[in-house]
């Protein structure tokens, strides 16, 4: 069973979250940085890990362990910043979303796909956009746009009120 | 290539649009002015004209039939009434509402030009007879438009020379004004031939015996030049020519030789001049020397050389000046680009610091004075007059006073004034909105102006001027002003202060910015929604702009707003915290004073410092920010003034004057509260530029639920 919105083979980018692969389609993803210095901006959720300059535009940092309800990320040699591309409210915009490490460039076909469980992945079911299988890995193929929504960012806006 | 020439063809309507609404309302003022009705009728021309030739046949067929009407108007066989002035107006916007379905999106209601084009047709005379002499005239006008058109290049430079007979004193007549008069036809040079004035004892005073030569360039014609010496035409001896036409061919800058001059003016023979010519000293002085000219004379047509040539240069330098049309992105990525050399530059600037190394140092300087330069040079490209967005007001007050019933005339001053181009755009929408506030809620119906005393009339005065480097720009009405007593009780209701809270009359007028405000009893479809004033404050803040009111009752009420040049690149004072840096918008920074251990405990905790006896609150944005660390023994106190009170910034240490390149913080981070955008160091990293009014509101907010739990 495939799942709708996935017709024709796609590559993505895998990346590793502390020992778990997720994967974003790779024609939102614009280039791979190493991991900067952020600048973390006061006031706001700790998930908004700061902004860094790339080549001389400011791009918002998100980390992605703490997005996903796990520890804050730690700095190693493997830590890199994902560019992405995504559409916020009808205009597209990047964000960085930082991840332990990258993998790899894989090919999909449809029928590796599967939608993603409702139960048991311990993440917001619109999150994934599917559950993809590699050698006998699984991989949860994330839907970008949604987890950079505007309501998941306007959790930024309720973070002013905390102490 | 078609598209490209529609969409420059739209390009161009628009702004003809705007020009034709300045036009009519200025003629609804002024309806026998008939410059305006030319400029009205030049601006349907061209919209039908290049219509037709672009393929926008409807707009062509629809300003036709507007433009006949306009022909009648300007023939004198209409008068421009205000109900055609009103049905002209409604034929713009119908023109601008096909234009904006031309795109394929949403449809023109063809109802609405019939309905235009009947009017219009009920108020020409005889309509038969009409269409056919609109046919003549249309082809036979513009050429004499042309002819008087009034630009530069139908200025025609004549000689005259102005001899008056010897007994011109004794007719009573003064010569100078008449060359007074001459003068004020246009820019003109007058030189006197006095050589043939005796010795003092020989002297007689009655005798005329001066005699003048006049270089005058102007547009009004020989004709006008004549008029000059209608009085004393028999008495003198005058001498008008053409010595240059604003179209004439092969100019280069020079104009006649002296010889050629002088032989033309009949002063002097063509033989005496070859003659002399070939002894090869300076012309002038050779021809005096013969004494085939008097040194007048030679000064007289040198004096004229220099004239024309002055006069040719500027007319290059009028169509050199002519402007061109650029695409606004284009000009936006070149002011990103010169961000970034911006921020490059200070980077080579601090890599040359740590170096040491004098020939880097050098280079570094020049790059910076260089990257300076081009900086301002972009950031004034991108400088628009406030005008156009001013002459837009005066329909939106014509219209909206009449559906109100209230009689209100716009004033506009500064028009002239400068201000980029984001700035303008954005200012758009909150001045219509204070425009709106004046109109609805400041001035009075003109029945309760007359009880007043007041003319029935009521002002809206717009006007804009430059203060260092921001612009002040005043929405002034003479209305009833503010009502401090009821904006009180309102806020008391609301729950925005308490029953008791001693405000000063500033504070309750700054309290219609508050979300939620309106004090206005009856909602119109003009405000009282609630939502106004808010809005406007949070479009200026958004602009990095400041608001301030102020009123008299029964006077009327001001609103200045405050905004910065431009949104691209501010003076900041950067400041360090830990390893965090900031930058503060240099023009509110007041001075920079320390902060001791002693002197904090001194407060006993209290965040206010005494500043040569003055106290001064604090907000330390190590705690405000949560920075976790210890502080120096000694921080720094940066005092900057935020809504018109001084208010003091603690921070580890006060780096200096940074040129800031403001980036924004992205859509991820845009309801951030006290921070404005970001900007990028020498070094690479990001400071967050702060947003000092935002920082002291939340703090005051803080402050209230603290003392309040």
């Amino acid at each position: 069973m495939s799942v709708s919105g996935i017709m024709e083979t796609t590559q993505y980018l895998t990346f590793k979250l502390s020992d778990e692969v997720f994967a974003v389609d790779i024609s939102k993803v614009r280039e791979v940085l190493d991991f900067t210095s952020v600048t973390k901006v006061p006031r706001t959720p700790d998930f908004m890990r700061g902004v860094i300059n790339l080549r001389g535009s400011v791009v918002p940092v998100v980390d992605m362990r703490l997005k996903f309800g796990m520890s804050e990320t730690e700095k190693t040699v493997n830590t890199c910043i994902i560019i992405v591309e995504i559409s916020l409210d009808n205009e597209t915009t990047i964000l960085g979303a930082l991840a332990d490490s990258v993998q790899e460039v894989i090919d999909l076909e449809p029928d590796q796909i599967e939608p993603a469980p409702r139960i048991g992945t311990r993440l917001k079911t619109e999150f994934i956009k599917g559950m993809g299988k590699k050698d006998d890995h699984f991989i949860m193929i994330l839907d970008i746009d949604k987890i950079f929504s505007s309501e998941e960012l306007a959790m930024v806006q309720g973070a002013k009120d905390k102490p | 290539m078609t598209d490209k020439l529609r969409e420059t063809y739209k390009e161009e309507a628009y702004e003809l649009l705007a020009e034709l609404e300045t036009s009519l309302l200025e003629l609804e003022e002024n309806p026998d002015n008939l410059e305006l009705i030319g400029r009205v009728f030049r601006a349907m021309h061209t919209i039908k004209g290049s219509g037709a030739m672009f393929g926008f046949d409807d707009i062509a067929a629809f300003t036709h039939e507007v433009e006949t009407i306009f022909d009648l108007v300007r023939n004198g066989k209409l008068n421009a009434t205000k109900e055609l002035i009103d049905l002209t107006l409604a034929a713009r916007d119908q023109i601008r509402a096909m234009l904006d379905a031309s795109d394929g999106n949403g449809a023109v209601d063809a109802a609405v030009s019939e309905t235009i084009v009947a009017g219009l047709k009920r108020l020409a005379p005889t309509s038969d007879k009409t269409e056919a002499q609109a046919a003549i005239s249309s082809s036979q006008k513009p050429e004499v438009k042309d002819s008087n058109s009034g630009d530069k290049t139908s200025e025609i430079t004549y000689r005259i020379r102005f001899r008056p007979s010897a007994d011109l004193f004794v007719n009573g007549t003064n010569p100078i004004p008449l060359l007074n008069e001459l003068r004020e036809l246009g820019s003109s040079r007058v030189i006197a031939h006095t050589d043939a004035i005796p010795v003092l004892e020989d002297m007689n005073p009655e005798i005329c015996s001066t005699y003048w030569d006049i270089i005058l360039t102007t547009d009004k014609g020989i004709n006008a030049i004549k008029d000059v010496f209608i009085f004393v035409e028999d008495s003198v001896e005058l001498k008008i020519e053409v010595i240059d036409q604003g179209w004439a061919d092969g100019e280069a800058g020079d104009y006649k030789k002296l010889g050629q001059i002088l032989t033309e003016r009949g002063d002097v023979k063509s033989e005496d001049i070859d003659n002399i010519l070939g002894r090869q000293k300076r012309l002038g002085e050779l021809l005096v020397d013969a004494g085939v000219a008097r040194p007048g004379q030679v000064a007289s047509a040198l004096v004229e050389q220099q004239h024309v040539k002055e006069i040719r240069e500027k007319r290059q330098t009028v169509e050199a000046a002519a402007s061109i049309r650029v695409p606004s992105e284009r000009l936006d990525s070149m002011v990103n680009l010169v961000g970034e050399l911006v921020t490059v530059q200070a980077r080579l600037t601090q890599a040359a610091a740590l170096r040491k190394d004098p020939e880097l140092a050098a280079i570094a300087e020049e790059v910076e004075r260089l990257s300076g330069d081009l900086r301002d040079k972009t950031m004034s490209i991108r400088m628009l007059q406030i005008g156009t967005t001013f002459s837009k007001f005066k329909r939106l007050v014509r219209d909206l006073s009449k559906e109100l019933g209230k009689e209100i005339e716009l004033t506009t001053s500064g028009a002239e004034t400068e201000l980029d181009k984001t700035v303008i755009e954005k200012l758009n929408d909150p001045l219509v909105h204070l425009i709106r506030n004046c109109i609805d809620h400041g001035i009075e119906s003109p029945e309760e102006r007359e009880k007043e005393g007041k003319p029935r009339i009521g002002n809206v005065h717009l006007s804009a001027v430059h203060s260092g480097a921001s612009v002040l720009i005043d929405i002034a009405d003479d209305g009833k002003g503010l009502n401090a007593a009821a904006i009180r009780a309102k806020a008391i209701e609301k729950g925005l202060i308490s029953a008791e809270a001693a405000l000063t009359e500033k504070e309750l007028f700054n309290l219609i910015l508050a979300p939620g405000f309106s004090t206005a009893k009856t909602v119109t479809s003009v405000s009282g929604r609630g939502v106004g004033m808010d809005v406007v404050k949070r479009a200026i803040d958004e602009l990095r702009g400041s608001i301030e009111i102020s009123s008299w009752a029964g006077q009327g009420s001001t609103i200045t707003l405050k905004l910065p040049l431009t949104l691209a690149i501010i003076e900041g004072l950067l400041v360090r915290i830990s390893g965090n840096f900031f930058v503060l918008p240099l023009s509110s920074v007041e001075e920079c004073v320390e902060l001791t251990r002693e002197d904090s405990e001194r407060a006993h905790g209290r965040n206010m410092a005494n500043v040569r006896g003055q106290i001064i609150p604090y907000i330390r944005l190590r705690d405000q920010f949560m920075i976790i660390g210890e502080p120096p023994a000694i921080e720094q106190i940066v005092i900057a003034r935020v809504d018109g009170n001084r208010v003091g910034f603690v921070v580890d240490g006060v780096i200096g004057e940074h040129q800031t390149v403001i980036k924004s913080l992205g859509r991820a981070y845009r309801d951030v509260e006290g921070i404005s955008g970001a900007t990028i160091l020498g070094d690479g990293t990001v400071a967050l530029i702060l947003d000092t009014s935002h920082l002291v509101a939340t703090a005051t907010l803080e402050e209230q639920t603290l003392v309040q739990t």
